[in-house]
């Protein structure tokens, strides 16, 4: 039996830091990549071509529906060997597309209900004044989905970081996979995984805290029907 | 005789089953003021709305000084409008809407000044300028920092309208603008009406409950039964000298 040493502690705390950069910058990558491609399949199924866009649907629903590590697995150990489009990426980049790809299925209909909050007397308002269809999308419209639905996104910001440590499983080296390495050498799982697991809640906890304030003030403004929400240009 | 600025050439709309409006024929001449009234449900709003391009018909023609709005001529067919033919259309015409539909993140000056920005390409100062005049026509000449959720219903009306009559419209659409006011704030809205019934030159159609208002400024008065324009004319023709029973009726229910 192994008791709790703070030597290895603060052994391991030097060492298992070094992979807060890979873990932190898989997150952020992957985070822009689910709003960009959130943002596509929102396009994609908005098509004129109803059958196109049903296909669409279905895409992103079965992407949803898979679990991120098969997706990831699929990315990295599959996709290589598809005909004609599969090549290979590295560990980074297949946790990153994968990861991502996933997340935009669900930031997409974050989206969707942030442009479906806005009231179609909006739209009117903006076409009886002649608004081109960009203005219409940029002046009017985006100013008034996008905040209320960052607390929404701060949320999914949140559970995908703590999704990222599935990387480890195909070699991608953040905290966790330093950890378990530096708990193969040494034969101390307990102190590293515990330094992990206080990583974690260190930079979750106060985005939880932040997200959920965020909330507070945007269900203040929009309860109201009219809100005051200050948007600069 | 003066070309008319509007013309509506046996306009049908249905929405799925229901046939709203069932053959509508109407001419709107330059600067002419006309009321429409008649029961909910008649298609009155409707009729503007199509006019506004909020609608598309589902048959027949709308010109507006002298284009079809709907319909553009490709190879000498008769093709659906696109979006840069109804915008070129578009631009001679305004409306009021019912619930204001203010853009909320936006100062009541911003309100005005926007579209004269994105639409006019008006340079900033020049579009503020004019915003700042004609919220001052409308009586809110101290309001131009505010937003639109810390105004009265009747503020906000008005701020929709010298939103709508800043782009200057040569027609402008009032649609059922006092519905959704307080009783004590509907005399301050139609103020507004009334001056720019007497001294604008565009065109005006209201679509309006206010009965007696309607009646006064209105050159002309229709009343909308059942999707036609049932009866047509002014105001004492309509109201003194018409014998339909369904006008009768209706008129009763206002009376009473």
């Amino acid at each position: 039996m192994t008791y709790w040493s703070w030597e290895t502690f603060f052994d391991a705390f030097p060492i298992i830091i070094t992979g807060i950069n890979v873990t932190l910058g898989l997150t952020v990558v992957s985070f822009l990549l689910a709003l960009a491609a959130g943002f596509i399949w929102l396009l994609l199924e908005s098509t004129p071509f109803k059958a196109f866009n049903f296909i669409i649907y279905w895409i992103r629903e079965f992407i949803r529906s898979t679990p991120p590590i098969v997706q990831i697995f699929f990315l990295y150990f599959a996709w290589p060997m598809v005909p004609y489009i599969g090549m290979s990426f590295t560990p980074f980049v297949a946790a990153m597309l994968a990861l991502g790809i996933h997340f935009s299925t669900y930031i997409s209909e974050v989206y969707r209900s942030g442009i479906e909050s806005v009231d179609k007397g909006q739209w009117e308002a903006a076409t009886a004044l002649n608004f081109s269809v960009k203005d219409k999308w940029f002046s009017i419209v985006l100013p008034q989905a996008i905040p209320p639905t960052i607390p929404m996104l701060g949320n999914y910001l949140i559970i995908l970081f703590k999704e990222v440590p599935l990387a480890a499983t195909i070699g991608v080296v953040g905290i966790l996979s330093i950890a378990r390495s530096y708990g193969a050498q040494t034969w101390s799982y307990l102190e590293p995984l515990t330094i992990v697991a206080i990583l974690f809640l260190i930079l979750s906890y106060p985005s939880a805290l932040l997200v959920r304030a965020l909330e507070k003030k945007m269900n203040r403004q929009f309860d109201k029907k009219n809100t005051k929400v200050k948007v600069t240009e | 005789m003066m070309e008319p600025i509007v013309q509506y050439k046996n306009v049908h709309k249905s929405f799925g089953d229901t046939h709203v409006l069932k053959g509508i024929n109407l001419d709107i001449n330059p600067g002419e003021k006309i009321a429409i009234i008649g029961p909910s449900g008649s298609g009155k709003t409707t009729i503007i709305r199509l006019l506004m391009t909020l609608e598309e018909p589902t048959d027949g023609d709308i010109y507006v000084a002298g284009k079809n709005l709907w319909k553009i001529e490709k190879n000498g067919k008769k093709m659906p409008a696109n979006e840069r033919h109804l915008a070129s259309v578009r631009k001679d015409i305004g409306m009021v809407f019912q619930h204001f539909n203010l853009f909320p993140h936006k100062t009541i000056l911003d309100n005005c000044a926007m579209p004269l920005i994105k639409v006019k390409k008006m340079k900033k100062s020049e579009a503020r300028e004019m915003s700042k005049q004609m919220l001052d026509r409308v009586g809110l000449g101290d309001k131009y920092d505010a937003y639109p959720s810390n105004l009265s219903g009747g503020q906000k009306q008005r701020v929709a309208m010298a939103r709508a009559l800043v782009m200057r419209p040569k027609i402008m659409l009032f649609d059922e603008v006092t519905s959704a006011l307080d009783p004590e704030l509907v005399g301050e809205v139609l103020e507004v009406i009334r001056d720019l019934a007497e001294n604008a030159s565009m065109a005006m159609v209201l679509v309006t409950h206010e009965m007696d208002f309607a009646l006064e400024i209105a050159d002309r008065v229709l009343f909308l039964d059942e999707g036609i324009i049932a009866e047509s004319g002014t105001a004492d023709e309509v109201i003194n000298k018409s014998d339909n029973p369904r006008l009768q009726n209706f008129l009763k229910r206002f009376r009473a």
